[in-house]
């Protein structure tokens, strides 16, 4: 099980006859682990990793570290549950240290996500204060280098 | 007086090396895709070159002892005796050489005289032949088959046993046929080796890349072998050691003993920082050898079913990171499918009759490269069979 989710994670469009070459193993059991990987909810989906920076219209990252009064029974569950329904929010993670909730928001222009965070986060009750960071660069993501350089093979033909 | 350069009269009979020939053909074109060379694609694991910075930052930059580190010989021995059953003392039966190329040089030099004959398993790595050739003494060849999984049978081996039959060389795990011995193999040809005084000289640089279901068996641990077998290994290939140049020996007091004392004055001690990584990775580098294996495992499961599906006969390979597919199908020799194929394909490979005679219409593939890079060659060689078939 750890073999077939490990090719998916490096390849997520390998088919179930390649995956079972590679791992020695019979298509039909690969598609079976693969079935159950899915219905157990270890697989949510699988996505494209876009790299925006080709794009015609290159959206703005930011992440928003939000300070949250917790509510009495419910923990952060509540809040969290009102942000990750916003539409602009593509990642939210309850986190240890200085702030509670680490929320990752994507759009248009600068300007969309200070209204956003002005207008429809910071004015959530349980959210006591936000600090929003925008991203500059993607260097890495979801395990991907976005602009890999070709890197030559270092090793001399000896014998 | 003008000087006079005179060679040594053994050197005329090293041929050079096919290998070379085809390098210099290979080196006209810019863009190719190798599938050529023999050592690990990965980098040494981290906590292993930790170990040699450590060694550095700490100024342990001196000569070790001739023999080697002892720390070291300790972890060898241990190895030995965990990994493969069998027992060899730190203090008196192990040599820490350059590389096992060292070792099995130290060997040669130590065991052979003029006019001794060594009798060497081919196809196999192309270094022993001319090697035997240096010391003066004599390369017997036997060849080993296709047909056989390119194992050693015991009948082949009595029928070139002569009485100046000195040296056994067992190149098992095998580069470039990914062949094994097993244990049964073992024990036949053991029994034709006890009934003489002759020695093998084990290679197990590969010992720790072997994908049947059971692990590497050393011919030393077959009953009454052990004290005429010299073992030589290293940690180029099990842990991507190649440039730390890092071997070792292990044999009976008497011949460690002799080849230390040639060692001393050739060699004088095998690199000091090396020795100190090389205790690392004994010590916690299971796991890298592991995750190394599986992947080399994927890659060659891959690359064999891609050759079968060319409609290429090769052998399934259970060990080292070659595969060596028989090409004679499509009418060309070794050497001009290799040339033709780096021609128009841009991909090169090591014509098999490199490894001896008896690799003529065999190519050896590498997997020692990324899944990625294997697809795109293993794509190309099929394109280039296509196009031969069609004329």
């Amino acid at each position: 099980m750890d073999d077939v989710l490990k090719l998916l994670k490096q390849n997520a469009r390998m088919s179930f006859g390649e995956m079972a070459v590679l791992l020695g193993k019979e298509e039909s059991e690969v598609a079976k682990t693969v079935e159950k990987l899915e219905k157990d909810g270890v697989i949510k989906g699988y996505q494209a990793i876009v790299n925006y920076e080709k794009l015609p219209h290159i959206p703005v990252f930011a992440l928003i570290e939000c300070k949250v009064m917790p509510k009495a029974e419910y923990g952060f569950q509540e809040i969290a549950d009102r942000v990750m329904a916003l539409d602009e929010v593509e990642s939210v993670y309850l986190m240890a240290g200085n702030y509670d909730l680490a929320v990752f928001v994507k759009g248009n222009t600068m300007q969309e996500v200070a209204n956003f965070v002005a207008k429809r986060l910071s004015t959530l009750d349980s959210i006591l204060s936000t600090s929003t960071r925008f991203v500059l660069q993607r260097y890495k993501q979801d395990g991907v280098i976005i602009d890999e350089k070709e890197v030559r093979d270092p090793r001399n033909m000896v014998l | 007086m003008e000087p006079k350069v005179i060679f040594n009269h053994h050197l005329k009979n090293v041929k050079p090396s096919v290998v070379g020939k085809f390098l210099e053909i290979a080196n006209e074109y810019k863009e190719i895709i190798s599938l050529s060379v023999g050592e690990p694609d990965f980098q040494t694991p981290w906590h292993i070159r930790q170990a040699g910075i450590e060694a550095l930052e700490q100024g342990k930059t001196f000569y070790s002892p001739v023999r080697g580190l002892l720390a070291l010989r300790q972890e060898i021995s241990d190895y030995m005796h965990k990994r493969f059953d069998v027992l060899y003392q730190p203090k008196t039966e192990i040599l820490v050489t350059v590389g096992s190329s060292e070792a099995i040089e130290m060997a040669y030099r130590t065991l052979l005289n003029p006019g001794d004959e060594v009798l060497i398993v081919q196809p196999s790595y192309l270094v022993y032949e001319p090697m035997v050739y240096m010391a003066g003494a004599v390369p017997i060849i036997i060849e080993t088959f296709e047909k056989d999984g390119f194992r050693l049978k015991p009948e082949q081996l009595r029928e070139k046993i002569t009485s100046k039959t000195r040296l056994l060389i067992l190149p098992y795990p095998c580069n470039p046929t990914g062949a094994i011995m097993e244990k049964e193999d073992l024990e036949a040809i053991a029994e034709v080796i006890r009934e003489t005084d002759m020695l093998v000289l084990s290679d197990e640089i590969y010992a720790e890349l072997n994908y049947s279901d059971i692990s590497h068996v050393s011919i030393a641990s077959i009953e009454g072998m052990r004290q005429r077998t010299i073992v030589t290994s290293g940690f180029s290939k099990a842990f991507a050691m190649t440039g730390w140049r890092i071997g070792y020996a292990c044999a009976p007091e008497e011949i460690i003993l002799a080849m230390t004392k040639y060692h001393q004055y050739a060699i004088m001690c095998a690199p000091t920082v090396s020795q100190f990584a090389a205790i690392e990775a004994l010590k916690n580098g299971a796991g890298d050898i592991l995750a190394m294996r599986n992947e080399y495992n994927m890659r060659r499961r891959y690359i064999v079913d891609r050759l079968l599906k060319m409609g290429l006969s090769c052998y399934e390979p259970k060990g080292a990171f070659y595969v060596f597919p028989n090409i004679s199908s499509t009418g060309l020799s070794s050497e001009d499918f290799c040339e033709r194929l780096l021609k128009q394909k841009q991909v090169a490979v090591i014509p098999g009759n490199a490894f001896g005679q008896c690799g003529e219409g065999f190519i050896r593939i590498s997997y020692s490269f990324s899944l990625k890079h294997i697809i795109e060659a293993t794509n190309r060689m099929e394109e280039f069979i296509q196009e031969l078939s069609q004329g």
